[in-house]
């Protein structure tokens, strides 16, 4: 096993913990409990009442707007973490090539914010 | 050991939701099939040794693109029989167009070589002491710079285009302009008369509206 491999033994560890909670949560009722299905349980009782429609409608196009200037900003920080990392050996041209590329960015942050993108209503 | 092992078990689960992400009816659990591919596949980088890769996918794919992709199929209305309809009539289209991508791929597939120091180079991902990380910082604010700033460019282009296309300006709503009311003085609104006792006040027809 490489060295810096096995610094994510402990992460495995907890992924298998996590699946077996999962699992249990889901089918150790299953095993414990007494299972009486009938339809009355699955019924609207008390307050309750049926669906009135199918939750598979269209919902506003600002959710999708959002989740892309959320995935273009997510890119941006992406590519500071190695810039941040190896700043000591790309000197001046690469720290300004950074502020130049963020530079570029905040136009289009500007752009977006005065454009009312960021205003939800 | 263990390594073997975790990569059969991730790589096997990998699999299986990919194919899931295929043969699921309801698309919104495609998605969710298609977002454990993604951890999955994280896993897989990892296991290669590409640490930065395999956490920019679980950062940027599954945090972003698989939330997109779950907006986008929310968005679609997706109606079951609409979709069934016509599978009949279009089977031979599709089928013929499967197979000629098909072909298309056993030809590039079977006339598959590699570059003669391409199996040496992949065995030194990273040159000595040095993450992944910084060997990539290394390379992409020297070397790559030009693309670096294209890549910027690119990310520019997407926001604008994202904003020109599925942002509508809504009047609907009467919400307050601060600044407009702070930008107020008394001068603008406020006229201050003496009229004569019984004569009375003559509004102009320009103030009148301005109630």
């Amino acid at each position: 096993m490489q060295p810096a491999l096995s610094q994510y033994f402990p992460i495995l560890v907890f992924v298998a913990i996590a699946a077996f909670m999962g699992l249990a949560f889901v089918f150790g009722s299953k095993l414990a409990a007494r299972q009486k299905p009938y339809a009355e349980k699955l019924s609207a009782y008390e307050c309750g009442f049926d669906a009135f429609g199918d939750a598979r409608r269209r919902f506003d196009v600002r959710f999708y707007l959002v989740a892309i200037l959320f995935i273009i900003f997510d890119v941006e920080v992406a590519f500071l973490f190695p810039w941040a990392v190896s700043l000591a050996h790309i000197g001046l041209v690469g720290f300004f090539s950074m502020l130049g590329f963020l530079g570029v960015l905040t136009v289009g942050f500007i752009y977006e914010w005065n454009k009312g993108a960021l205003d939800w209503e | 050991m263990i390594v073997n092992l975790a990569f059969y078990f991730f790589s096997f689960i990998l699999l299986a939701s990919a194919v899931m992400v295929v043969t699921s009816r309801n698309p919104v659990h495609a998605v969710l099939f298609l977002i454990l591919a993604f951890v999955n596949a994280a896993v897989l980088f990892l296991l290669a040794g590409a640490e930065f890769l395999a956490f920019i996918l679980a950062i940027v794919y599954v945090g972003a693109v698989a939330v997109l992709f779950l907006f986008v199929v929310m968005m679609l209305d997706v109606d079951f029989a609409a979709l069934k309809e016509g599978f009949q009539r279009y089977a031979p289209v599709g089928a013929l167009v499967a197979l000629v991508l098909f072909g298309e791929l056993f030809l590039v597939v079977s006339g598959w070589s590699t570059l003669a120091g391409a199996p040496a180079a992949r065995l030194y991902p990273t040159p000595d002491n040095l993450t992944n990380t910084a060997a990539l910082g290394n390379l992409i604010y020297t070397s790559y710079l030009p693309l670096f700033q294209l890549s910027g460019m690119v990310l520019l282009v997407a926001m604008i285009g994202a904003i020109v296309l599925t942002h509508r300006d809504r009047k609907r709503s009467l919400h307050q302009k601060l600044s407009a009311q702070h930008a107020r003085t008394p001068e603008q609104t406020l006229r201050l008369v003496r009229p004569e006792l019984g004569a009375g006040v003559s509004v102009p027809a320009s103030e009148k509206e301005a109630t």
